[in-house]
Parts: structure tokens; sequence; C-alpha cells
């Protein structure tokens, strides 16, 4: 990569018009991408969005990239499949909690097992915005929707739980509202070689506003926010007071005074698998904060590279011809 | 003291191989079918086996078969009734022993007929011991299992496995009654057991003991000889559809010098597509075990994005849901081959029979008005051609096409003259070249002459451009809602796959160009109807054959001949699918002749039916 990026923040801006309801978190988002792919890429033409449907799947409209936006549930596939064709693309999969976990949940868990090199950003708003206003496999329990009116009856699914269940190489997590954050998690899924999950929390503002306001607002964000570093404590609150220890098995919230100090806190180490199932059970757990971050990262060889390596292997196999082919077995001549 | 033995001269001989499951009957089918081609007859094979792998031993339900017909004159079919049958236990004999000819040939292993056996076949008394079928039938009882544990006296293998060898007891049985030799198979024996001697030796003795059975017992008096067969001049190779339909695959790499990316789910009768191309790495060829079906044609549409060719191969319940998919190609205007292995439907139906029921699924199987080009192969070679063809055009034209086959087409098996790769049409293919102009891309620029929309991959400068599902503006692609572009856009893609009627070559009429009948086949009855228009011609009916393998778009000349002839039959393997869709199109009042019974309509039934037609 270049030290000063060739490409400006425009060059990735199509000419579209962009078509998300005011106010939704969405434009960040994709802003923040326009903003960083300068940094990450010489070459646009070799970036390529593949979306299903939702919301959020609109999004390759809006890059100035080579774009597929394909039918609900299956972009993981289509994403596999060119990436298989050609592996010295870029490409980047844009889906939300609906397309990803409801109706292409399957794809998704294939996608992150297999680890193909393939960036998947999940905008969750825990609602279907698009056919507007039901209840999505990331909404709460109890949730009235125009579909439940006497509110949800499922449990939902924690995202980053189930991509480090379906042995996902690389699963963070961010806000739409922490831009530099934001940014931060492209560069690393970038960086990543293997599916790189991204789950986006994203404020829909139409038919689930402030879903994630404890997150955002500034009076409550820095006692509900825990920013993980690699290789830091998990320290968070407002005065950097509270942190998080382990008391045999069993995670628990401290603060950092008399009985606790900065040694006694629990140090995030990404690769730590075990230590990523428990924070990734965080999520929507009134006794812990939310991890913000990269929570788990371990590279291990990816589907494209091992195929890479059969390809080259059976190219070493004794040279034939298609009609080497068609003759091959037993013959006979008719006169 | 050598036995006096006759020698019979015969035109054609249809045997069936019946057995248990584990009984190694396709096997042995295989080697009879390879013989019988390196002897150089025609030749015709159906397997027929059951969906479960191993259905309790003994049961009806476990019976497995295989049918060869050969012949020293060209055929067609694999035969109808067959003159021998080959029982390996008694569930194979009560399945099978309807459709024997009276005075056939029955060769039964009489070991297996015990009390147990006996019972779950439901024979009330032992049909080798009361004497009922010597009455109908020359029946042969032969103790194959006591043969064999004796030839393989000595090998260090154990009971079981010797018992096993039983198949080749009874190959070498028909071999020496029909006079055709040894080795092909024993070579195959010591190639495909390479590091297993005990395996070869116990095998070739079971072939041996059943060769030499037939030669000492006083019990057959005559042997039979299948001259050579007169086929056209050539160098020819026992082909099955599988093996047709990827050759047909690996031809598209080899003529375009594209890359190809075969994307497919595990599914009955369509998986040896997978397993067959999983091997041919070398070519060029990726292949990805999807998650599921959908992921599958997903797949290989990502990979025809990218600039490969992508192809997928199911059967109906398959394709069925990759419906949702083949409509994104067809409106994202990306070429996709989607092989159909037809089977018995609807939902999971007969999984290992054949059928022909999947042509309204093919041609109106969407959402939307989404026309998608249809083609079918007549025959287990045609696949090859049918199969180039079809990624031939599915590139020219940037369409999704659907290539339908069936089990029959898949497993069954003819004598195929090897084509030479030069005679292939050419098969051309040009990406958008990029561009350091600021002049914006028209991913939806059209070809006049095709209407085929130019193919920008990803990588290329200055073409980046965004595809998807909704309606797009022709020429830009953009997204447009607009109704007058969408009117002009559903006719456009409706008159790029009529189009594809300038690739048709001329139909072929086979027997009389003008007469009282046309026998319309499509697909797979091609050799039925084949050999009912022979059988009638011989018998002075005025009747013409048109085997069709376009079904989307029809040849440009059909209407015409279809005007040729007073009436039109169509057998097919379906309640009278091509017969609507004729019907549609031609106002012809055409007849049907519809049998549906998991295997091909026999010659005979299509003669009858047209007899009563033409007679009536």
């Amino acid at each position: 990569m270049a030290d000063k990026p060739t490409l400006k923040k425009a060059d990735f801006q199509s000419d579209q018009a962009i078509r998300w309801c005011p106010g939704c978190g969405d434009y960040a988002i994709l802003a923040q991408t326009q903003k960083v792919f300068p940094e990450i890429t010489e070459k646009k033409e070799d970036t390529v969005f593949i979306s299903g449907i939702g919301c959020s799947s609109r999004f390759p409209y809006y890059m100035n990239t080579y774009g597929f936006h394909t039918i609900h549930g299956r972009a993981p596939t289509v994403a596999s499949g060119l990436k298989l064709a050609n592996p010295d693309l870029s490409v980047w999969m844009v889906t939300g909690d609906g397309d990803g976990f409801s109706i292409g949940g399957n794809h998704l868990i294939h996608l992150l097992r297999r680890n193909i090199n393939i960036n998947v950003m999940l905008f969750n708003n825990r609602i279907y915005g698009l056919t507007k206003g039901q209840y999505s496999p990331t909404s709460e329990q109890g949730k009235v929707t125009y579909s439940t009116p006497m509110g949800s009856l499922d449990y939902p699914f924690k995202p980053t739980q189930l991509a480090l269940g379906a042995q996902g190489s690389f699963v963070a997590k961010t806000i739409d509202k922490e831009l530099k954050h934001l940014q931060n998690m492209i560069r690393r899924a970038n960086d990543h070689n293997g599916t790189s999950f991204i789950e986006i929390y994203q404020n829909c503002n139409i038919f689930n506003d402030g879903a994630f306001g404890t997150l955002t607002d500034r009076d409550t964000k820095a006692d509900r926010l825990l920013y993980l570093e690699n290789g830091e404590p998990m320290i968070f609150g407002n005065d950097k007071d509270k942190g998080i220890i382990l008391e045999g098995s069993k995670p628990k919230v401290v603060k950092i005074g008399k009985k606790y100090s900065v040694e006694d806190i629990l140090v995030h180490d990404e690769t730590d698998s075990l230590l990523a199932n428990m924070l990734s059970n965080f999520t929507a757990n009134p006794e812990f904060p939310e991890p913000l971050g990269v929570i788990y990262c371990s590279e291990r060889p990816t589907y494209d590279d091992l195929m890479a390596d059969q390809m080259s292997k059976a190219n070493e196999q004794p040279k034939q011809t298609l009609d080497d082919m068609l003759k091959a077995g037993d013959t006979w001549v008719v006169k | 003291m050598a036995k006096k033995v006759n020698k019979e001269t015969l035109d054609n001989v249809t045997i069936r191989f019946a057995g248990d499951s584990g009984d190694g009957m396709q096997l042995s089918g295989g080697r009879f079918t390879q013989t019988a081609a390196i002897v150089g007859n025609d030749l015709s094979t159906l397997p027929d086996f059951p969906a479960e792998i191993r259905a309790p031993a003994g049961s009806l339900a476990g019976v497995s078969s295989f049918q060869i017909h050969f012949s020293s004159q060209e055929i067609h079919t694999p035969g109808e009734k067959p003159d021998v049958l080959v029982a390996m236990n008694p569930a194979a004999l009560k399945v099978h022993l309807k459709e024997l000819k009276a005075g056939g040939t029955l060769i039964i292993n009489k070991n297996a007929f015990n009390p147990k056996n006996l019972k779950l076949a439901g024979y009330e008394t032992d049909p080798t011991e009361d004497g009922t079928l010597d009455d109908y039938y020359q029946a042969h009882f032969i103790e194959m299992s006591k043969l064999v544990t004796l030839a393989c006296e000595g090998i260090e293998l154990s009971p079981k496995l010797v018992e096993r060898t039983k198949n080749l007891c009874a190959l070498g049985v028909l071999f020496w009654i029909y006079d055709r030799p040894l080795e092909p198979t024993i070579d195959w024996l010591k190639n495909k057991f390479k590091n297993k001697p005990e395996i070869i030796e116990a095998n070739t003795n079971a072939l041996n003991a059943g060769y030499n059975y037939g030669e000492t017992a006083e019990l057959f008096t005559t042997r039979y000889v299948v001259e050579k067969a007169k086929l056209p001049a050539g160098r020819y190779r026992n082909m099955n559809g599988t093996l047709a339909t990827c050759l047909g695959l690996l031809a598209a790499v080899e003529k375009s010098k594209m890359s190809l990316t075969f994307a497919g789910y595990p599914i009955t009768p369509a998986s040896n597509i997978l397993h067959t191309l999983s091997n041919w790495k070398k070519f060029g060829i990726k292949t990805f075990q999807a998650e599921d079906e959908i992921a599958g044609i997903g797949a290989a549409l990502g990979a025809s994005f990218g600039g490969s060719l992508g192809v997928t191969a199911s059967s109906g319940p398959g394709i069925a849901l990759k419906g949702e998919f083949l409509g994104l190609t067809l409106i994202t205007e990306l070429p996709v081959v989607i092989i159909n292995v037809q089977r018995g439907g609807p939902s999971t139906g007969l999984p290992t029979k054949t059928e022909q029921s999947d042509l309204f699924q093919a041609v109106y199987g969407r959402n939307g008005d989404a026309p998608t080009p249809v083609v079918a192969a007549t025959t287990p070679g045609d696949c090859f051609v049918t199969t180039y063809e079809a990624c031939r055009i599915a590139v020219k034209y940037m369409t999704p096409i659907i290539v339908l086959t069936d089990g029959y087409l898949a497993n069954g098996s003819e004598p195929w003259m090897i084509p030479d790769s030069k005679d292939l049409n050419d098969f051309d293919v040009s990406f958008e070249k990029g561009s350091e102009t600021d002049e914006k891309h028209q991913p939806y620029k059209r070809n006049k002459d095709t209407l085929a929309r130019n193919w920008a991959i990803p990588g290329t400068k200055g073409l980046e451009h965004r595809i998807g599902g909704i309606e797009k503006e022709d020429g830009s692609g953009n997204v447009s809602y607009d109704s007058d572009n969408h009117e002009h856009m559903t006719y456009t893609r409706a008159q790029k796959v009529a189009n594809i009627a300038n690739e048709i070559p001329p139909t072929q009429v086979y027997g009389k160009e003008k007469g009282d009948l046309l026998i319309l086949s499509w697909g797979s009855t091609h050799g039925s109807c084949k050999v009912a228009t022979e059988k009638l011609l011989t018998e002075d009916y005025k009747v013409g054959h048109v085997s069709l393998k376009w079904i989307n778009p029809f040849p440009s000349d059909l209407g015409k001949i279809l005007l040729n002839y007073k009436k039109v039959i169509i057998p097919e393997i379906n309640r009278g699918q091509l017969r609507y869709l004729i019907r549609a199109e031609y106002l012809i009042d055409a007849i049907g002749l519809n049998e549906i019974k998991g295997k091909p309509i026999g010659a005979s039934t299509i003669v009858n039916k047209c007899k009563e037609i033409l007679d009536g």
C-alpha cells in the first residue's frame, strides 16, 4: 500500500441518489467506508461489494466499485463463488440481521466455517426495516411489532456468539455512532486473511429508534460500552474505574479502587477463543457492558488458499488435451 | 468328454441382471456392457437401483437390477422384456420374473433360495423346487455360492468376501453362453484391485468357475453369437450420460479458454457430475460442494459475475430451490448453466427412477416474466454436445440456460463415436476492455444481433458498475422503476431468448417427410420413438419422427413440419407437458402417449398406440 492514498473518498462515491430514510444509521456507515477505502486499496476496480436484500443491502449501489445486489439472504453464496473464481478480488459483503441471520442464516454460518477471505459487514438494527417493521432474529423477546402485537415469542441470537460458534476467525463489533471505531474495524477486517465478521449496531430511526440508545447517549455510554484493545485490561466507565475480573470461570464487573487494582483486571487477548466466547455472551446482558472492538482474531488457512494449493497440485499431473479425454478408456474402431 | 454344443446366431439380446443391492449387479452389468462394446456390438443399458443404500438383505425393496440390450444392428433403447433374467435371490426373481419373455432363459443362484429368503420374498413354496418355472422358462439353477467357495479354496479371504464374488460367477456363465472373452474383465479386475492380489484371484476364479460351468454342465446345449454391429465408421467408446455431460463442460473450458466453476449440492441422480468434475482440477475446473442447492447456483452466479463460467447441476427438488436465483441470473443477464438430471416427482418422488416431468418447471418455474432457454439431451452420448452447446449459447447470449437430462440418460450407456474437438462449434468469449476515459460504462449495452449485453468483469479498470435484481434501465443498468422501461426490458429479455432459434440447425425428420402421423419426442424418449418409427415404416405406415432438443425456443421450422402430417403424437414420461406447450404454441391437436412408470416408454407401447390411431 502506498504511504499516501492515490484515491480519494469521492472516488468511492457512486452517482446514484441515496434512498435511505433521513437520519438512518446507514449513512454514517457508508460515509466511514468511503473514507477508509482510499487507505486500504489503490485499485477500486479490484473491490466488489455484494449484498442481499434489505435496507442495508442497497449499500453496493452507493459505492463506486463493482457491486452486486443479489437476493434475500444469499449474498454469501454469490460472494463465495466470486472469490473462488477470482481470489485476487477484495470481496465485501453487506447484510442485515434479517438478511444474514434469518433467511440467510445457513449461508452465513457456512461462509464463516469455510473461512473464505471475504469481509462481512452485518448491520444489526434488530428490526425488519424494508418490510416496514417486523421483529427480527436479533429483536429482544417480547418486542411489540406489526406482526407481534402481543410481543414476540422468539428468543434472539447474539450475533458475535453465533459467528464464533460458526468458527469465524475474525469477529468484531462496532456501532454506527462511533465513527473512528467503525473505521478502525473496517481496517482490521481488511487486514485479516479469512472471513472477517463485523457486527455493526445501527439505529433504525423509523421502526426501532433508540434500540442502542444507552450505548450512544452521552450520559450512559461510558458505563455501558467496553472498548476492547488487544493486550489491554478490560476497563470502562466514565472515570475508567470499572473493570472485568474472573472469579473462577465467571466474569464479574468490579470497581477499581480499594479492593481491586488495574492489575487484577482481565487483559484482552484476541486470539483466546474461550475469552471471546465469554465476551460475546455480554451482548444484551444488563450485568455487563457491551464489548466493542475485535473480540476474536486468529488466522487459519483460508478456503481460497487451500483451493489454490489443490489447483496447483492438480496442475502437476500429466498434461492431457480435450481429445485425450474424449478418447480415454476402452475404445474400438469400426471400419 | 466334450459335450455337443450348438452355435446359434442372434440379432439382438436383452439381459437383465437382478439381485440384492449388495450382490454387485451393477458391476456385473457394467462388465458385460464393456465387453459387448469391445466385441463391437451396438448396445444400450438401463441400470435400476433402489433409493435405499442397503434395504434389508433379501427384501423386495432391496432389489437392484441392470439391463443391457446388445445387438449386431443399430439399436436405440435398452430393450423391453428381457430374453435372459439373472436372479441372484428369491426377491429378485419375484420382482422381475413377470417381465421375462415367455420361454426366456432364467439363471438362478440356487444357494440363495433358503427358507429365510423365500419368506422375505413372499414365496410359500420354493419355485426352484416346485416345478413352476420349468414349465414356462429355460431355467438353470446354479449353486453359485457353492461354486465360488470351491473356486476360492486356499485363498486367504473371509467366507463373506468369497461369497461376494458370486456376481462374477454369474457373469462367467453369461460370457460362456454368449461366447464373450474373459480377458477385458480380468484386466479390469487387476487394475481395480491393484493392491489386493487375493481379491483379484478370488474374482478371477469365480469368473472362470462360471465360465467353466457353462462349458461342462450338461444343462447348456446352445451358445449364442451376436455379431459386431455395422455402426458408422469411426472410433468408439462406451459412454454414459453423466460422463458425456462432464466432457461437454470440459470441452467448453478447452474451446473457450475460460475457467469453469461448478457448484452443486449432493442429490440423486446428479451427484456424479460433481464427483467427476472434482477430478478434473488440472483443466482449471474448480468444484465447490455448497451448503445447499441455493448456494450451489448462487456460487455459480458469483463465479460468472467474476468471468468464470458458472455451472450447477441438480435434480427436480433441487432445481425448485434454485428458482429465485434463476430469476436473478436472468435479470442480471449473466451466463449460468443449470443441469437438471430429472427423476420421478413430485417432491422426493422416485429419486432413482427416470421421468420427464420437470419440463414445465424448466420452461415456467420462476416468478415474473422470466423466459429461460431450455435444451434437452436425447441419448447418453448426446449429453456431450448438448451440454457443450448450452455453455456456448449461455455465454453468447448472456443468459441462464437449463439442460434437461434424466436418470436414464445419466446412468444409461451406449457406444459413442468419439468426436474430434475440431468439429465442435467455435466458442468465443470476449470481456469488455478496460478504459481510462471518463466515458461512463454501459453494462446493459447490447449486441445488435443477439441482444446479449456486454460482460465486464471485476478487476477491469474503468468499468466499475453495479448490478442486481431490481429492474434495470436498458443501457446504463441503473435501477429503474420506470414503467415503459420495464415493459421494454421484459420484451427485450424475451426477444433475446427467441433469437437463440438462429443457432438451432434445421430439424431432421426421420421417415416420411409428409404423412399420416408424426411422432414428436423430446429428450430421452428419442430412442423408443425412433425404434417405433422404424417398425411402423417397415409395415408401410406413413410416419415420421422428429426428436426435439430445443424446447425454448422451439426450432423455427417446427411449425411447418407439424403441418405436414394429419396427426401428431407426443410420447412422454409425464402427463403431457410438451403436448401442452405444442398445443399452445402451434394450435395443433396433438395426441398424448403418457406412461409414467419410472422407466423409459417401450417402443412396442408406442407402436401399438400409433397403430390404434392410424388403423382406427
